[in-house]
């Protein structure tokens, strides 16, 4: 069944009504950082993951993490998830430290409540039991503690922003495409209205011309809510389409930080430099690997 | 497209003039496959031809249900028992379908495939070398010691130091990158003529995915090698293979000179495809997204073009008959609507 290219729906997160208390400036942020992270490190036995790194998101604003694999990308997104405890530093998101495990259901909630993530695969994220509907429900009745009634014009309200029918709302994840699984797993994340959404290799596994469905989507989205998000990916382009700044990690450090475009169009790291010349364009002929930037220079 | 090598050590496989004028490699001839899938057969390729010819890198793109996975499996007589299969498949002058027993096994040392990944495609519990030479002393009655010597000599050429150490490794000792470049190596042990390689950097990081691709590229054109690259990216076939075959729905739609597939694509689709990506030098305001989702070939309306339902081209001829592939400006289109819209399409990019 076709999927539309969605057009920004009337319906969406931003409509008025009474879901839309995440719309607009919210309380207690007026321009101050949704989330910071400072000094973060994490050791897994010897191997130092991630190793002292640090940076800040404003809110609606979005952050890529670009590295390859092994680069400590994914685990700093997995503590900022509370998936993982850091070794060393803190992690501070909407003005509350996250860095030590929730204390209680109340205070896990109020967490998921602030953020969420997408996992790479749609194929391992959803519950093989629970229709899209089911899915985003119940989300809604953990975090909101809406009654049926109004769950149910929410879903709908999700569903149709996310661009799923409402045939596809009613399906069990193996009846679903990949693209549309991902949708499902976004309005998921979304029913908990976070302040940030993390999007670990979201659209890596997509068809480009579903990616870019999904990221027309996801752009939409900002504009209607002011969520952040933390892009992780080692897809440059994509990067380039969805961020305003991007620190790249090699080797569990933070090597270069700046406005994504900066970044891109003039790296200044070795690491960034090869990164960017191996991306695949016209005219492009692939190198074998010369000089690794392999120990970081100083310490 | 990009500057010859010389031609490495272990070239000589003929003359590359001489074998043009015998034909191609590789023909393709109206391949159409079902399979069997609960209980009735489902098209998954249809009328599908294309040649190769020795010392040509052809890429093959398309997204998921276009048919470029299971167009390299049949190539390679690997389709799923209760495949039917129609049309022909020629491998230097050879009907592959009449290949069996040792033959089939010669046949595919060579035509020698290289996978997505590199782990399902290895036994985790026998050394490297042992799956090296696996090859070399069961079907080429090559000694024990000659195969281990031609596996470290080779994984040298592939970038793999100390090769005679990495033999007596397990497959779980090496990174992503180092097993894939193990892969190409094995491949290449047999001295294949030509190499189908099935999306064989989709999995690895980018930077690494350059390195391989440099290597493959390298020792293809050395060698002297054909290869079938089957890949999502346009962008990555384009760079190394000389002509890129688009599929969509189980056909081929478009055959296109590399260079000219982002500049000046033929068909619609191909054209719809480069736009949708996102372009690593500037930030679209929105992405021209194509509506709805890729179609497999068991799904697609019959009697008509099977892109026409996404194709903001589309009229009323387009429903009206399955367009043939039609010849223009040196490449392939299957567009009824094909030199109307010459110019008309948008390209990539500036």
């Amino acid at each position: 069944m076709p999927e539309q290219d969605r057009a920004p729906a009337p319906g969406g997160l931003a409509a008025p009504g009474p879901a839309a208390e995440s719309n607009g400036t919210p309380p207690g942020t007026d321009g101050r950082p949704v989330l910071e992270v400072t000094g973060l490190r994490k050791e897994f036995g010897t191997l130092v993951a991630v190793d002292d790194v640090s940076f800040t998101i404003l809110p609606g604003r979005s952050l890529a993490i670009v590295g390859e694999s092994g680069s400590g990308k994914t685990t700093v997104a997995r503590m900022i998830t509370g998936l993982e405890r850091p070794t060393r530093g803190t992690i501070t998101a909407c003005g509350r430290d996250r860095s030590r495990p929730a204390r209680s259901a109340r205070d896990r909630r109020r967490r998921g409540s602030e953020i969420q993530i997408v996992f790479q695969d749609p194929y391992t994220s959803l519950d093989p039991r629970q229709t899209a509907e089911q899915a985003v429900g119940e989300v809604l009745r953990l975090h909101h503690g809406w009654p049926a009634d109004r769950r149910q014009g929410r879903i709908g309200q999700l569903v149709e922003l996310v661009g799923l029918d409402s045939r596809q709302a009613r399906a069990l994840p193996r009846a679903l495409s990949g693209g549309q699984r991902q949708r499902v797993a976004i309005a998921r994340a979304l029913a908990a209205e976070p302040r940030i959404l993390i999007l670990d290799e979201s659209v890596a596994a997509l068809d480009v011309s579903i990616q870019a469905q999904v990221l027309n989507l996801l752009a939409d989205i900002r504009d209607e809510t002011s969520v952040s998000y933390i892009l992780i990916s080692h897809d440059l382009a994509v990067v380039r389409q969805l961020t305003d700044e991007a620190i790249v990690m090699y080797r569990g450090r933070l090597v270069e930080r700046g406005p994504t475009a900066r970044v891109l169009d003039d790296p200044q790291h070795p690491y960034t430099q090869r990164l960017r010349a191996s991306v695949p364009r016209p005219g492009w002929k692939p190198s074998r690997r010369q000089l690794v930037p392999s120990e970081e220079k100083g310490d | 497209m990009t500057g010859r090598k010389g031609r490495g050590p272990g070239a000589g496989q003929g003359d590359a003039t001489a074998a043009a004028s015998r034909g191609p490699l590789l023909a393709v001839d109206g391949l159409t496959v079902q399979l069997p899938v609960e209980g009735e057969h489902r098209v998954v390729l249809r009328d599908v031809s294309l040649e190769i010819r020795q010392g040509e890198a052809v890429g093959l793109v398309g997204e998921s249900g276009s048919g470029k996975s299971m167009t390299a499996r049949a190539i390679d007589r690997l389709l799923p028992r209760g495949a039917q299969v129609q049309g022909q498949i020629r491998f230097d002058g050879r009907d592959v379908s009449e290949l069996s027993g040792g033959q089939l096994r010669s046949y595919r040392n060579r035509v020698a495939m290289i996978f997505q990944d590199p782990r399902a495609h290895v036994n985790p519990v026998r050394r490297i070398g042992d799956f090296m030479t696996e090859a070399l002393r069961t079907n080429l009655g090559v000694p024990a010691a000659e195969a281990q010597r031609k596996a470290a000599d080779i994984l040298g050429q592939v970038g793999i130091e100390d090769g005679r150490r990495r033999l007596r490794q397990y497959p779980h000792e090496l990174s992503g990158g180092m097993l894939q470049r193990v892969m190409i190596a094995a491949a290449l042990l047999t001295q294949p003529a030509l190499v189908l390689a099935d999306e064989p950097t989709t999995a690895l990081d980018v930077t690494t995915q350059a390195e391989v691709m440099a290597i493959l590229d390298e020792l293809r054109r050395g060698y002297g090698l054909g290869m079938l690259f089957i890949t999502h990216d346009l962008e990555l076939a384009a760079a190394i293979c000389d002509r890129t075959i688009v599929m969509y729905a189980g056909q081929v739609v478009e055959v296109r000179e590399s260079a000219l597939l982002h500049s000046d694509p033929l068909h619609p689709y191909t054209a719809a495809l480069a736009a949708a990506r996102p372009d690593i030098e500037q930030r679209a305001s929105r992405l021209r997204a194509i509506p709805g989702r890729p179609l497999s070939a068991f799904e697609a309306p019959a009697g008509q073009c099977a892109f026409a339902p996404r194709c903001p081209h589309a009229l009323a001829p387009c429903l009206a008959a399955v367009p043939e592939l039609t010849e223009l400006d040196g490449g392939l289109s299957r567009c009824v609507r094909v030199t109307e819209l010459r110019g008309e399409l948008e390209a990539a990019d500036a």
